[in-house]
Protein backbone atom coordinates (compact mmCIF):
# COMPACT_ATOMS: atom_id res chain seq x y z
CA UNK A 1 0.00 0.00 0.00
CA UNK A 2 2.54 2.56 1.02
CA UNK A 3 5.38 3.03 -1.03
CA UNK A 4 8.68 1.83 0.39
CA UNK A 5 10.45 4.17 -1.35
CA UNK A 6 8.87 6.63 0.78
CA UNK A 7 8.55 4.98 3.20
CA UNK A 8 12.22 4.68 3.78
CA UNK A 9 12.91 8.24 3.25
CA UNK A 10 14.25 10.08 6.37
CA UNK A 11 11.92 13.64 6.90
CA UNK A 12 14.18 15.88 5.55
CA UNK A 13 14.71 18.43 8.62
CA UNK A 14 16.13 16.01 11.25
CA UNK A 15 14.94 17.57 15.01
CA UNK A 16 18.30 17.89 16.70
CA UNK A 17 18.74 16.84 20.10
CA UNK A 18 21.54 18.23 21.55
CA UNK A 19 20.59 22.01 20.13
CA UNK A 20 16.97 21.33 21.63
CA UNK A 21 18.59 20.86 25.06
CA UNK A 22 21.49 23.58 24.59
CA UNK A 23 18.44 26.22 23.97
CA UNK A 24 16.33 24.53 27.29
CA UNK A 25 19.92 24.71 29.20
CA UNK A 26 20.34 28.74 28.02
CA UNK A 27 16.42 29.44 28.84
CA UNK A 28 17.16 27.18 32.31
CA UNK A 29 20.22 29.53 33.04
CA UNK A 30 18.13 32.82 31.96
CA UNK A 31 15.82 32.61 34.84
CA UNK A 32 18.07 31.25 37.26
CA UNK A 33 20.68 33.99 36.84
CA UNK A 34 17.42 36.73 36.89
CA UNK A 35 16.58 34.98 39.72
CA UNK A 36 19.77 35.56 41.86
CA UNK A 37 20.69 39.00 40.40
CA UNK A 38 17.30 39.98 41.45
CA UNK A 39 15.79 40.97 37.84
CA UNK A 40 12.13 41.16 39.01
CA UNK A 41 9.34 42.67 36.85
CA UNK A 42 8.39 45.20 39.52
CA UNK A 43 11.44 46.72 40.05
CA UNK A 44 11.60 46.96 35.95
CA UNK A 45 8.10 48.71 36.67
CA UNK A 46 9.94 51.14 39.30
CA UNK A 47 12.57 51.10 37.23
CA UNK A 48 10.68 52.85 34.43
CA UNK A 49 9.02 55.40 36.57
CA UNK A 50 12.28 56.24 37.88
CA UNK A 51 13.63 56.57 34.38
CA UNK A 52 10.95 59.33 33.08
CA UNK A 53 11.30 61.10 36.21
CA UNK A 54 15.55 61.11 35.48
CA UNK A 55 14.71 61.88 31.80
CA UNK A 56 12.53 65.18 32.76
CA UNK A 57 15.45 66.20 35.02
CA UNK A 58 17.58 66.19 32.19
CA UNK A 59 15.78 68.60 30.14
CA UNK A 60 16.73 71.01 29.62
CA UNK A 61 20.26 70.60 28.97
CA UNK A 62 22.11 73.09 31.23
CA UNK A 63 23.74 75.47 28.81
CA UNK A 64 24.79 78.20 31.87
CA UNK A 65 28.49 79.69 30.48
CA UNK A 66 30.09 78.33 33.59
CA UNK A 67 29.16 74.98 32.67
CA UNK A 68 29.93 75.18 29.03
CA UNK A 69 33.59 76.61 29.93
CA UNK A 70 34.20 73.75 32.15
CA UNK A 71 32.56 70.97 29.62
CA UNK A 72 35.02 72.91 26.66
CA UNK A 73 38.31 72.77 29.41
CA UNK A 74 37.23 68.69 29.78
CA UNK A 75 36.28 67.87 26.06
CA UNK A 76 39.40 69.39 24.90
CA UNK A 77 41.54 67.41 26.86
CA UNK A 78 39.98 63.91 26.57
CA UNK A 79 40.54 64.91 22.55
CA UNK A 80 44.36 66.03 23.23
CA UNK A 81 44.96 62.50 25.77
CA UNK A 82 43.14 60.87 22.36
CA UNK A 83 45.43 61.86 20.15
CA UNK A 84 48.91 61.88 21.98
CA UNK A 85 47.96 58.63 23.13
CA UNK A 86 46.86 57.16 19.57
CA UNK A 87 50.64 58.58 18.33
CA UNK A 88 52.33 56.75 21.11
CA UNK A 89 50.45 53.34 20.49
CA UNK A 90 50.85 53.22 17.30
CA UNK A 91 54.69 54.22 17.78
CA UNK A 92 54.82 52.08 20.12
CA UNK A 93 53.31 48.97 18.87
CA UNK A 94 54.80 48.88 15.30
CA UNK A 95 58.25 47.00 16.52
CA UNK A 96 56.51 44.99 19.55
CA UNK A 97 54.09 43.78 16.66
CA UNK A 98 57.32 43.13 14.47
CA UNK A 99 58.95 41.10 17.74
CA UNK A 100 56.12 39.31 18.78
CA UNK A 101 55.13 37.89 14.39
CA UNK A 102 56.26 33.97 15.01
CA UNK A 103 57.02 33.54 11.46
CA UNK A 104 60.18 36.30 11.07
CA UNK A 105 61.57 35.78 15.35
CA UNK A 106 63.09 33.57 17.45
CA UNK A 107 60.45 31.81 20.06
CA UNK A 108 62.83 33.71 22.81
CA UNK A 109 61.64 36.89 21.92
CA UNK A 110 57.97 36.58 20.51
CA UNK A 111 57.13 34.68 23.54
CA UNK A 112 57.55 37.56 25.96
CA UNK A 113 56.51 40.07 23.04
CA UNK A 114 53.24 38.36 22.94
CA UNK A 115 52.97 38.13 26.84
CA UNK A 116 53.31 41.55 27.16
CA UNK A 117 50.62 42.11 24.60
CA UNK A 118 48.14 40.12 26.17
CA UNK A 119 48.87 41.88 29.48
CA UNK A 120 48.35 45.23 28.34
CA UNK A 121 45.27 43.57 26.54
CA UNK A 122 43.40 42.13 29.44
CA UNK A 123 42.69 45.26 31.52
CA UNK A 124 39.65 47.62 30.95
CA UNK A 125 41.29 50.74 30.26
CA UNK A 126 39.58 52.20 33.10
CA UNK A 127 41.74 49.68 35.56
CA UNK A 128 44.80 50.60 33.92
CA UNK A 129 44.10 53.92 34.57
CA UNK A 130 43.41 53.53 38.41
CA UNK A 131 47.40 52.32 38.52
CA UNK A 132 48.75 54.53 36.35
CA UNK A 133 46.72 57.38 38.26
CA UNK A 134 48.73 55.82 41.83
CA UNK A 135 52.19 55.71 39.63
CA UNK A 136 52.10 59.32 37.62
CA UNK A 137 49.12 61.12 40.13
CA UNK A 138 45.62 62.45 38.54
CA UNK A 139 45.71 64.40 35.56
CA UNK A 140 46.05 63.57 31.84
CA UNK A 141 49.15 61.64 31.74
CA UNK A 142 47.43 58.81 33.53
CA UNK A 143 45.02 58.52 31.04
CA UNK A 144 47.27 58.97 27.96
CA UNK A 145 49.04 56.19 29.87
CA UNK A 146 46.24 54.32 30.07
CA UNK A 147 45.20 54.88 26.66
CA UNK A 148 48.48 53.99 25.32
CA UNK A 149 48.79 50.71 27.17
CA UNK A 150 45.20 49.59 25.74
CA UNK A 151 46.65 50.71 21.75
CA UNK A 152 49.41 48.39 22.64
CA UNK A 153 47.02 45.35 23.13
CA UNK A 154 44.91 46.30 20.38
CA UNK A 155 47.27 47.30 17.38
CA UNK A 156 50.00 44.61 18.68
CA UNK A 157 48.03 41.91 18.86
CA UNK A 158 46.29 42.32 15.17
CA UNK A 159 49.52 43.29 13.63
CA UNK A 160 51.71 40.25 14.81
CA UNK A 161 48.83 38.43 13.55
CA UNK A 162 48.64 40.21 10.30
CA UNK A 163 52.66 40.10 9.83
CA UNK A 164 51.99 35.86 10.54
CA UNK A 165 49.99 35.85 7.75
CA UNK A 166 52.14 37.65 5.13
CA UNK A 167 53.38 35.60 1.69
CA UNK A 168 57.24 34.53 2.57
CA UNK A 169 58.36 34.22 -1.14
CA UNK A 170 59.00 38.08 -1.30
CA UNK A 171 60.84 37.97 2.06
CA UNK A 172 63.24 35.13 0.43
CA UNK A 173 63.13 37.04 -2.47
CA UNK A 174 64.77 39.85 -0.60
CA UNK A 175 67.03 37.58 1.71
CA UNK A 176 68.10 36.10 -1.64
CA UNK A 177 69.98 39.53 -2.71
CA UNK A 178 71.83 39.56 0.62
CA UNK A 179 69.86 42.51 1.85
CA UNK A 180 70.36 43.36 5.47
CA UNK A 181 67.60 42.65 8.04
CA UNK A 182 65.90 46.21 7.94
CA UNK A 183 65.53 45.72 4.34
CA UNK A 184 63.94 42.67 4.79
CA UNK A 185 61.63 44.47 7.28
CA UNK A 186 61.10 47.55 5.36
CA UNK A 187 60.92 46.23 1.47
CA UNK A 188 59.29 42.31 2.04
CA UNK A 189 57.04 42.86 5.29
CA UNK A 190 55.90 46.17 5.22
CA UNK A 191 54.44 46.40 2.00
CA UNK A 192 52.37 43.59 2.58
CA UNK A 193 51.00 44.42 5.88
CA UNK A 194 51.16 48.56 6.12
CA UNK A 195 47.54 48.81 4.93
CA UNK A 196 45.98 46.56 7.30
CA UNK A 197 48.54 48.46 9.79
CA UNK A 198 46.71 51.73 8.33
CA UNK A 199 43.45 50.25 9.10
CA UNK A 200 44.00 49.02 12.71
CA UNK A 201 45.35 52.20 13.41
CA UNK A 202 42.42 54.09 12.39
CA UNK A 203 39.95 51.81 14.65
CA UNK A 204 41.98 52.23 17.26
CA UNK A 205 42.11 56.39 16.85
CA UNK A 206 38.48 56.47 16.98
CA UNK A 207 38.05 53.74 20.29
CA UNK A 208 40.52 55.92 21.72
CA UNK A 209 38.53 59.19 21.34
CA UNK A 210 35.58 57.16 22.68
CA UNK A 211 37.68 56.01 25.79
CA UNK A 212 39.17 59.04 26.88
CA UNK A 213 35.93 60.14 28.00
CA UNK A 214 35.98 57.40 30.74
CA UNK A 215 39.43 56.97 32.07
CA UNK A 216 38.12 60.19 34.02
CA UNK A 217 36.11 58.67 36.45
CA UNK A 218 38.96 57.22 38.22
CA UNK A 219 40.70 60.54 37.71
CA UNK A 220 42.64 60.44 34.82
CA UNK A 221 42.06 63.44 33.19
CA UNK A 222 39.12 64.30 30.75
CA UNK A 223 36.01 65.05 30.57
CA UNK A 224 35.03 62.25 32.30
CA UNK A 225 35.64 63.73 35.84
CA UNK A 226 33.24 66.13 35.21
CA UNK A 227 31.01 63.77 34.35
CA UNK A 228 30.85 61.55 37.01
CA UNK A 229 30.66 64.24 39.33
CA UNK A 230 27.74 65.94 37.66
CA UNK A 231 26.17 62.78 38.10
CA UNK A 232 26.99 62.17 42.25
CA UNK A 233 25.43 65.85 42.10
CA UNK A 234 22.05 65.57 40.44
CA UNK A 235 23.15 67.93 38.11
CA UNK A 236 21.50 65.61 35.48
CA UNK A 237 21.19 68.47 33.12
CA UNK A 238 24.74 69.12 32.59
CA UNK A 239 24.74 65.37 32.02
CA UNK A 240 22.84 65.50 28.52
CA UNK A 241 25.34 68.96 27.75
CA UNK A 242 28.09 66.20 28.29
CA UNK A 243 26.55 63.31 26.78
CA UNK A 244 25.24 65.16 23.49
CA UNK A 245 28.77 67.31 23.58
CA UNK A 246 30.15 63.70 23.70
CA UNK A 247 28.56 62.24 21.04
CA UNK A 248 28.92 65.06 18.29
CA UNK A 249 32.21 64.96 18.95
CA UNK A 250 32.14 61.06 17.85
CA UNK A 251 30.08 61.77 15.03
CA UNK A 252 32.81 64.65 13.81
CA UNK A 253 35.45 62.13 14.10
CA UNK A 254 33.80 59.48 12.60
CA UNK A 255 32.90 62.08 9.08
CA UNK A 256 36.65 62.76 9.17
CA UNK A 257 37.41 58.94 8.91
CA UNK A 258 34.96 58.98 6.14
CA UNK A 259 36.80 61.42 4.23
CA UNK A 260 40.02 60.21 4.96
CA UNK A 261 39.07 56.57 3.78
CA UNK A 262 37.84 58.42 0.80
CA UNK A 263 41.19 60.02 -0.14
CA UNK A 264 43.02 56.65 -0.03
CA UNK A 265 40.31 54.80 -2.09
CA UNK B 1 71.01 64.85 -30.10
CA UNK B 2 67.49 64.16 -28.31
CA UNK B 3 64.66 65.36 -30.41
CA UNK B 4 61.66 67.29 -29.47
CA UNK B 5 59.35 64.75 -29.47
CA UNK B 6 61.19 62.35 -27.29
CA UNK B 7 61.56 64.87 -23.74
CA UNK B 8 61.75 63.15 -20.68
CA UNK B 9 57.60 62.98 -19.31
CA UNK B 10 57.49 63.13 -15.64
CA UNK B 11 54.74 60.53 -14.46
CA UNK B 12 52.97 60.70 -11.01
CA UNK B 13 50.69 58.37 -9.43
CA UNK B 14 48.18 61.19 -8.24
CA UNK B 15 46.85 64.28 -9.36
CA UNK B 16 47.84 67.42 -7.72
CA UNK B 17 44.56 68.09 -5.85
CA UNK B 18 44.92 63.96 -4.15
CA UNK B 19 48.41 65.17 -3.02
CA UNK B 20 47.40 68.45 -1.60
CA UNK B 21 44.58 66.58 0.27
CA UNK B 22 47.55 63.74 1.20
CA UNK B 23 49.55 66.48 2.47
CA UNK B 24 46.94 68.55 4.29
CA UNK B 25 46.32 65.28 6.34
CA UNK B 26 50.03 64.40 7.18
CA UNK B 27 50.27 68.18 8.03
CA UNK B 28 47.15 67.74 10.10
CA UNK B 29 48.15 64.94 11.88
CA UNK B 30 51.42 66.29 12.92
CA UNK B 31 49.87 69.70 13.94
CA UNK B 32 47.49 67.98 15.92
CA UNK B 33 50.14 65.35 17.96
CA UNK B 34 52.23 68.91 18.22
CA UNK B 35 49.35 71.30 19.62
CA UNK B 36 48.39 68.52 22.21
CA UNK B 37 51.56 67.87 23.34
CA UNK B 38 52.69 71.43 23.77
CA UNK B 39 48.76 72.35 25.49
CA UNK B 40 48.27 69.23 27.34
CA UNK B 41 48.66 69.78 30.87
CA UNK B 42 51.12 67.56 32.55
CA UNK B 43 52.56 68.03 36.03
CA UNK B 44 56.42 67.14 35.65
CA UNK B 45 56.88 66.97 39.70
CA UNK B 46 54.61 63.78 39.19
CA UNK B 47 56.62 62.44 36.64
CA UNK B 48 59.21 62.46 38.50
CA UNK B 49 58.21 60.45 41.42
CA UNK B 50 56.50 57.93 39.63
CA UNK B 51 59.64 55.36 40.04
CA UNK B 52 58.78 55.58 43.84
CA UNK B 53 55.39 55.84 43.53
CA UNK B 54 55.48 52.71 40.95
CA UNK B 55 57.99 51.04 43.62
CA UNK B 56 55.52 52.16 46.20
CA UNK B 57 52.88 50.33 45.10
CA UNK B 58 53.99 47.25 44.47
CA UNK B 59 55.07 47.25 47.89
CA UNK B 60 51.75 48.01 49.08
CA UNK B 61 50.40 45.33 46.74
CA UNK B 62 52.73 42.71 48.47
CA UNK B 63 51.91 39.94 49.87
CA UNK B 64 49.03 39.42 47.94
CA UNK B 65 45.97 38.98 50.34
CA UNK B 66 44.53 35.58 49.14
CA UNK B 67 42.67 34.83 52.16
CA UNK B 68 40.12 37.48 51.21
CA UNK B 69 38.92 35.55 48.10
CA UNK B 70 36.18 33.50 49.89
CA UNK B 71 35.03 36.52 52.16
CA UNK B 72 34.99 39.35 49.87
CA UNK B 73 35.84 38.48 46.00
CA UNK B 74 34.10 34.56 45.23
CA UNK B 75 30.64 36.00 45.30
CA UNK B 76 31.12 39.38 43.47
CA UNK B 77 33.25 37.67 40.75
CA UNK B 78 30.69 35.38 40.25
CA UNK B 79 28.18 38.06 39.91
CA UNK B 80 30.70 39.49 37.37
CA UNK B 81 30.38 36.61 35.59
CA UNK B 82 26.14 36.38 35.41
CA UNK B 83 26.09 40.06 35.12
CA UNK B 84 28.30 39.33 31.73
CA UNK B 85 26.23 36.48 30.29
CA UNK B 86 22.80 37.78 31.27
CA UNK B 87 23.33 40.73 29.94
CA UNK B 88 24.55 39.20 26.27
CA UNK B 89 21.60 36.88 26.55
CA UNK B 90 19.68 40.00 26.55
CA UNK B 91 21.18 41.65 24.00
CA UNK B 92 20.97 38.85 21.55
CA UNK B 93 16.98 38.33 22.67
CA UNK B 94 16.67 42.43 21.55
CA UNK B 95 18.97 42.52 18.55
CA UNK B 96 17.62 39.48 16.67
CA UNK B 97 14.72 41.27 15.77
CA UNK B 98 16.46 44.37 15.10
CA UNK B 99 19.44 42.73 13.15
CA UNK B 100 15.93 41.42 10.90
CA UNK B 101 14.92 44.41 10.66
CA UNK B 102 18.27 46.10 9.61
CA UNK B 103 19.48 43.42 6.89
CA UNK B 104 17.71 44.92 3.37
CA UNK B 105 17.31 41.58 1.95
CA UNK B 106 15.25 39.99 5.29
CA UNK B 107 13.26 43.13 5.61
CA UNK B 108 12.34 45.03 2.47
CA UNK B 109 11.44 48.28 3.67
CA UNK B 110 14.22 51.17 3.43
CA UNK B 111 12.36 52.87 6.59
CA UNK B 112 12.42 50.25 8.56
CA UNK B 113 15.98 49.27 7.82
CA UNK B 114 17.61 52.88 8.14
CA UNK B 115 15.12 53.22 11.48
CA UNK B 116 16.41 49.88 13.03
CA UNK B 117 20.22 51.19 12.01
CA UNK B 118 19.64 54.64 13.65
CA UNK B 119 18.71 52.25 16.71
CA UNK B 120 21.81 50.05 16.55
CA UNK B 121 24.17 53.24 16.01
CA UNK B 122 22.87 54.99 18.78
CA UNK B 123 23.50 51.31 21.26
CA UNK B 124 26.50 51.48 20.10
CA UNK B 125 27.92 55.11 20.40
CA UNK B 126 27.31 55.42 24.06
CA UNK B 127 30.06 53.63 26.46
CA UNK B 128 29.08 50.52 28.25
CA UNK B 129 30.18 52.72 31.75
CA UNK B 130 27.86 55.71 30.55
CA UNK B 131 25.18 53.46 30.04
CA UNK B 132 26.22 52.07 33.84
CA UNK B 133 25.51 55.46 35.11
CA UNK B 134 22.02 55.68 32.88
CA UNK B 135 20.79 52.85 34.63
CA UNK B 136 22.61 53.06 38.08
CA UNK B 137 19.98 56.46 38.08
CA UNK B 138 17.15 54.26 36.94
CA UNK B 139 17.17 50.95 38.51
CA UNK B 140 19.47 52.21 41.63
CA UNK B 141 22.67 50.64 42.02
CA UNK B 142 23.50 46.80 41.79
CA UNK B 143 23.55 44.19 39.70
CA UNK B 144 20.63 45.11 37.35
CA UNK B 145 21.84 48.10 36.35
CA UNK B 146 25.31 46.37 35.47
CA UNK B 147 23.10 43.51 33.14
CA UNK B 148 21.17 46.09 31.43
CA UNK B 149 24.44 48.35 30.60
CA UNK B 150 25.80 45.29 29.53
CA UNK B 151 22.73 44.40 27.61
CA UNK B 152 22.05 47.72 25.98
CA UNK B 153 26.07 48.30 24.79
CA UNK B 154 25.91 44.55 23.30
CA UNK B 155 22.27 45.20 21.50
CA UNK B 156 24.25 47.12 18.51
CA UNK B 157 27.56 45.23 18.36
CA UNK B 158 25.58 41.60 18.25
CA UNK B 159 22.67 43.44 15.71
CA UNK B 160 25.18 44.64 13.33
CA UNK B 161 27.15 42.09 12.56
CA UNK B 162 24.15 39.62 12.60
CA UNK B 163 22.22 42.24 10.04
CA UNK B 164 25.79 42.19 7.81
CA UNK B 165 25.71 38.00 8.50
CA UNK B 166 22.15 37.99 7.54
CA UNK B 167 23.02 40.74 4.36
CA UNK B 168 25.55 38.06 2.84
CA UNK B 169 23.26 34.83 3.25
CA UNK B 170 22.93 33.29 -0.49
CA UNK B 171 19.71 34.22 -1.92
CA UNK B 172 18.82 30.41 -3.59
CA UNK B 173 17.50 28.46 -0.30
CA UNK B 174 15.41 31.31 -0.03
CA UNK B 175 13.73 31.71 -3.13
CA UNK B 176 13.06 27.61 -3.65
CA UNK B 177 11.55 28.15 -0.14
CA UNK B 178 9.33 30.91 -1.01
CA UNK B 179 8.19 29.37 -3.95
CA UNK B 180 6.97 26.24 -2.61
CA UNK B 181 4.77 28.83 -0.96
CA UNK B 182 6.46 28.45 2.50
CA UNK B 183 5.51 31.49 5.15
CA UNK B 184 7.71 33.89 6.24
CA UNK B 185 8.70 32.22 9.55
CA UNK B 186 9.87 29.37 7.88
CA UNK B 187 11.51 30.72 5.54
CA UNK B 188 13.64 32.52 7.94
CA UNK B 189 13.96 29.13 10.30
CA UNK B 190 15.07 27.12 7.03
CA UNK B 191 16.00 29.32 5.03
CA UNK B 192 18.42 32.20 6.25
CA UNK B 193 18.83 30.57 10.30
CA UNK B 194 20.96 27.61 8.64
CA UNK B 195 23.21 29.45 6.84
CA UNK B 196 23.36 32.47 9.44
CA UNK B 197 24.12 30.08 12.36
CA UNK B 198 27.90 29.94 12.65
CA UNK B 199 28.18 33.55 12.25
CA UNK B 200 26.10 34.32 14.94
CA UNK B 201 27.54 31.58 17.55
CA UNK B 202 30.78 33.39 16.38
CA UNK B 203 29.05 36.86 17.05
CA UNK B 204 27.45 36.08 21.05
CA UNK B 205 30.84 34.42 21.93
CA UNK B 206 32.89 37.01 20.59
CA UNK B 207 30.58 39.36 22.40
CA UNK B 208 30.33 37.49 25.89
CA UNK B 209 34.04 37.83 25.69
CA UNK B 210 33.98 41.84 25.28
CA UNK B 211 30.93 41.66 28.35
CA UNK B 212 33.17 39.67 30.59
CA UNK B 213 35.93 41.92 30.46
CA UNK B 214 33.40 45.29 30.84
CA UNK B 215 31.51 44.21 33.54
CA UNK B 216 34.48 44.12 35.60
CA UNK B 217 34.67 47.60 35.90
CA UNK B 218 31.05 48.83 35.29
CA UNK B 219 30.87 48.69 39.48
CA UNK B 220 33.27 51.47 39.48
CA UNK B 221 30.14 53.44 38.94
CA UNK B 222 27.94 51.24 41.38
CA UNK B 223 26.21 48.64 38.69
CA UNK B 224 27.20 45.32 40.54
CA UNK B 225 30.28 42.77 40.26
CA UNK B 226 33.35 42.75 41.25
CA UNK B 227 33.82 46.36 40.18
CA UNK B 228 32.65 47.55 43.48
CA UNK B 229 34.27 45.75 45.64
CA UNK B 230 37.51 47.07 43.67
CA UNK B 231 36.28 50.24 44.69
CA UNK B 232 36.19 49.76 48.13
CA UNK B 233 39.50 48.48 48.99
CA UNK B 234 40.36 51.33 46.33
CA UNK B 235 38.62 54.13 48.53
CA UNK B 236 40.40 52.01 51.53
CA UNK B 237 43.99 51.87 50.18
CA UNK B 238 43.41 47.84 50.49
CA UNK B 239 46.49 47.70 47.33
CA UNK B 240 46.76 43.93 48.86
CA UNK B 241 43.17 43.28 48.08
CA UNK B 242 43.38 45.39 44.82
CA UNK B 243 46.01 43.15 44.18
CA UNK B 244 44.45 40.47 44.15
CA UNK B 245 41.02 41.01 42.32
CA UNK B 246 43.32 42.17 39.36
CA UNK B 247 44.91 38.41 39.47
CA UNK B 248 41.43 37.57 39.48
CA UNK B 249 39.96 39.36 36.56
CA UNK B 250 43.29 38.77 34.59
CA UNK B 251 42.56 35.08 35.36
CA UNK B 252 38.41 35.31 34.55
CA UNK B 253 39.70 36.85 31.27
CA UNK B 254 42.44 34.55 30.29
CA UNK B 255 40.01 31.61 30.85
CA UNK B 256 36.69 33.15 29.42
CA UNK B 257 39.24 33.61 26.06
CA UNK B 258 40.04 29.57 26.02
CA UNK B 259 36.76 28.93 26.54
CA UNK B 260 35.59 30.89 23.59
CA UNK B 261 38.36 29.39 21.44
CA UNK B 262 37.66 26.12 22.14
CA UNK B 263 34.01 26.74 21.36
CA UNK B 264 34.58 28.71 18.60
CA UNK B 265 36.51 25.65 17.22
CA UNK B 266 33.98 22.84 17.56
CA UNK B 267 31.07 25.43 16.17
CA UNK B 268 32.53 26.52 13.47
Amino acid sequence: MTDPAAAARPPAFLPNWPARLAWLALIVYSFYAASILDVTWERFLLGIENGIRFIGRMFPPDTGTSKLQLLAKGLYESIEMAIIASALGIVLSLPIGLLAARNLMPAWITWPMRLFIALCRSFHQVIIAIIFVKAVGFGALAGILALTVASIGFIGKLFAEAIEEISLKQVEAIRATGAPFMSVIAYGVLPQVLTRFVGFATYQVDSNLRNSNMVGLVGAGGIGGTMFAAFQRFDFDFLLTILLAIIAVIMVSEALQNQIKKLYQ
Amino acid sequence: MTSAGTEIREWQRYTRRERLARFALYFGIVFACVVSLRTVQIIPEFLYDAPEQVADLLQRMWPIEWRYYPKGVHEALIETLHIATLGTILAIIMALPLGMLAAGNVTPNAGLNYFAKLLLVSSRSVNSLVWALLFVAIFGPGALAGTMAIAFRSIGFVGKLFSEALEEARPGPIEALRSCGAPWPSVFIKGYWPQVEPAFWGIALFRWDISVRESAVLGLVGAGGIGMAIDSALNLFQWNRVALMLVVIFSVVLIAEVIVTAIRKRII
